[in-house]
């Protein structure tokens, strides 16, 4: 397996405020890659830094190959065509449909016609389960189809990785479940390598095969490796107790 | 029944019993006394709520504000009979020890401090806007050389908003305009008989000064500030990072059209001021002064000027570049929350209209100097 992902030694800050310091770790070619740990430790701001929207402090990651940090934004920019990324919030464009969000990634970076990208806006749709809802506005569509529509934009470019910020947060236990089943056939049939935060348990320990914990105290990575066997052979009891629910 | 709370010194305890009817609705009883007291040389205190009847989180609360005035006089502390249910909910308050974080800067600061901040913040605004300025004029470069991704539509779309749309609104407040100026200047004209420069008052004024301003104003409250509000509540829902970690520059893509359609409409929107604003007059003059229309017109064009005119519409197309870089720097510049995006909204008008005031005094300057 090669390792699409590379981080080593980082240190990520808000002003002086260091949020984490010196955490390494390597997501390989079809991992699903788990980044978990306490409310406020860091995980969304690690994400921001792995998709290049924040500096980290010190350190460095190589993302499929290039040098991400430090390297250039030209690189960052053409690195990042290889990754989709599906926010928190869905992070939908208001102002467009449904059709046209995914087709803008399409139309900025292929030189397909327009009916092929009807083609391919009309299979993204119907591969998360929102086939036939092109145009809809996405105040129009609820939390959870929003989630999938914004999951149908990450995967527009066949990308090669997908980060995930909570995928699974403020979904109903049946449909985080159809959404954990969506992602692993993602990876699948797509040969997509995910990287994930997410704190539901059942998810992480279903679908996971490889993460790290994050500790808000000592502001660094203080488990590593699949968290089902983080869960039969805990290397410490804070993430015990973070995979047994506190038990 | 009021809460009770009684004080029993004895050789080395204090005991404190607490009675009666707890409830937050009631005020509950002074602490003070415990203050005082557990400065005296007890070892330990005993919390007895045996005669507790009614209890709620009035009770938890003095019970824990005396907990830690015993954890500052260093005493050791113990229960007894406390009613059902409060023990585990002190336990439960008790159990995360507060954290050790950095104090906070709330309240007043020395002034000096206070204003050592405030200008260095002030310098880092700048340095930041100017940052934002060069940017946008990367984005409109790679636009003019065809490289900047954006929709058309959204360009159309944002050509009509400025444009079009704007004109009910602006044709309403210049006619106004072009009215008042008329009506307070020939009460001065008609003492002396000279109530027809009323047409050149109002001619000269408005295409001169009066139309770009007023347009530049509504124009900063109608579109600048829905500049800030899209754009910052875009940031609010991560639709710019989405963009951003696409590949696609919010710059390209958000700001751009816009700064584009504000500055190609404002011209225009100048000029179409100007003409509301001289029907304004001449309603004035016609209706109450009982100048004959041809002799308004004639006075009119007399008074008109091609470069009045033209002036009128450099200040407007400056006050468009200046709205539309305001709020879309707001918009771009904004938190994280619902509050951030009002202030964006408020910052975008406020702004704007003290940059027009300062770009208006140094453009009347210079046209001055060059005798325009
Ligand atoms: N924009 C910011 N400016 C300053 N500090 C920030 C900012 N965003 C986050 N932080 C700080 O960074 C730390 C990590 O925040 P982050 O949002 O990454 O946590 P998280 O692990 O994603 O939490 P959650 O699980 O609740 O989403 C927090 O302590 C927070 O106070
Ligand atoms: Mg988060």
């Amino acid at each position: 397996m090669t390792d699409f992902l590379t981080v080593s030694d980082m240190t990520v800050a808000y002003g002086d405020n260091v949020v984490m310091k010196d955490v390494s770790f390597s997501v390989h070619e079809g991992d699903i890659f788990i980044i978990m740990g306490a409310s406020g430790c860091g995980k969304s701001t690690l994400l921001s830094v792995l998709t290049g929207l924040k500096e980290p402090a010190k350190g460095t990651e190589v993302f499929n190959g290039t040098d991400f940090w430090p390297g250039t934004p030209e690189n960052r920019k053409n690195a990042m065509r290889q990754a989709g990324i599906l926010y928190q919030s869905g992070a939908l464009w208001t102002s467009m449909t449904l059709a046209e969000n995914i087709a803008l990634p399409l139309e900025q970076y292929t030189n397909l016609t327009a009916a092929e990208i009807r083609d391919i806006v009309a299979l993204k749709l119907d591969l998360v389960g929102l086939a036939g809802f092109q145009d809809f506005y996405p105040a129009e569509i609820s939390g959870g189809m929003k989630k999938r529509a914004g999951l149908a934009r990450a995967l527009a470019l066949d990308p090669k990785i997908v980060f995930f910020d909570e995928p699974s947060a403020g979904l109903d236990p049946v449909s985080s479940k159809n959404l954990d089943d969506l992602i692993v056939q993602i990876r699948d049939t797509l040969q997509t390598t995910i990287v994930m935060v997410t704190h539901e348990l059942p998810s992480l320990l279903g679908i996971g095969t490889n993460s790290i914990y994050l500790d808000v105290d000592t502001k660094s990575a203080i488990a590593h490796g699949a968290p089902r066997d983080l869960l039969k052979n805990p290397p410490n009891e804070k993430v015990r107790r973070f995979l047994n629910r506190g038990a | 029944m009021m809460s009770t709370v009684q004080l029993i010194p004895a050789k080395k305890e204090l005991t404190v019993v607490f009675g009666g009817d707890w409830s937050i609705e009631t005020p509950f009883e002074n602490v003070s006394d415990f203050e005082t007291l557990a400065k005296s040389p007890f070892s330990a205190v005993v919390f007895s709520g045996e005669s507790v009847r009614r209890w709620d989180s009035s009770f938890v609360a003095t019970i824990l504000h005396f907990i830690t005035v015993c954890k500052k006089e260093k005493k050791s502390y113990r229960f007894e009979k406390m009613p059902d249910g409060a023990l585990p909910l002190i336990e439960l308050a008790l159990k995360v020890p507060p954290r050790d974080l950095p104090p906070r800067a709330n309240g007043r600061k020395p002034f000096l401090d206070a204003l050592g901040e405030t200008s260095l913040s002030f310098f880092a605004g700048c340095a930041d806007a100017f940052s934002f300025c060069r940017q946008a004029y990367a984005s409109l470069r790679r636009f003019l050389r065809g490289k900047a991704v954006l929709r058309k539509s959204d360009l159309w779309l944002a050509l009509q908003e400025a444009g079009a749309n704007a004109l009910p609104i602006v044709s309403l407040i210049c006619f106004m305009i072009g009215l008042i100026v008329a009506f307070v200047g020939s009460i001065q004209l008609k003492l002396f008989g000279a109530q027809i420069y009323v047409a050149s008052l109002v001619a000269i004024a408005v295409t001169r000064v009066m139309g770009a301003i007023m347009a530049g104003v509504i124009m900063s409250g109608r579109t600048g500030a829905s500049y800030a509000a899209t754009i910052g509540s875009m940031q609010v829902n991560e639709e710019v990072d989405a963009l951003e970690t696409m590949g696609i520059s919010p710059f390209d893509f958000l700001v751009t059209p816009r700064l584009l359609a504000l500055s190609l409409m404002m011209p225009f929107l100048t000029v179409y001021a100007d003409i509301t604003g001289i029907l304004g007059g001449a309603f004035v003059g016609i209706v109450m002064l009982d100048l004959s229309p041809e002799e308004y017109v004639r006075a009119t064009m007399n008074a008109l000027k091609m470069r009045h005119v033209l002036v009128g519409i450099a200040y407007g197309a400056s006050y468009g570049v200046i709205i539309a870089l305001c709020g879309c720097f707001q918009g771009i510049r904004c938190g994280r929350n619902a509050s951030a995006v009002g202030k964006a909204t408020t910052s975008a008008v406020v702004v704007s209209i003290v940059l027009m005031t300062v770009d208006t005094a140094v453009l009347t300057f210079l046209f001055n100097m060059f005798g325009v």
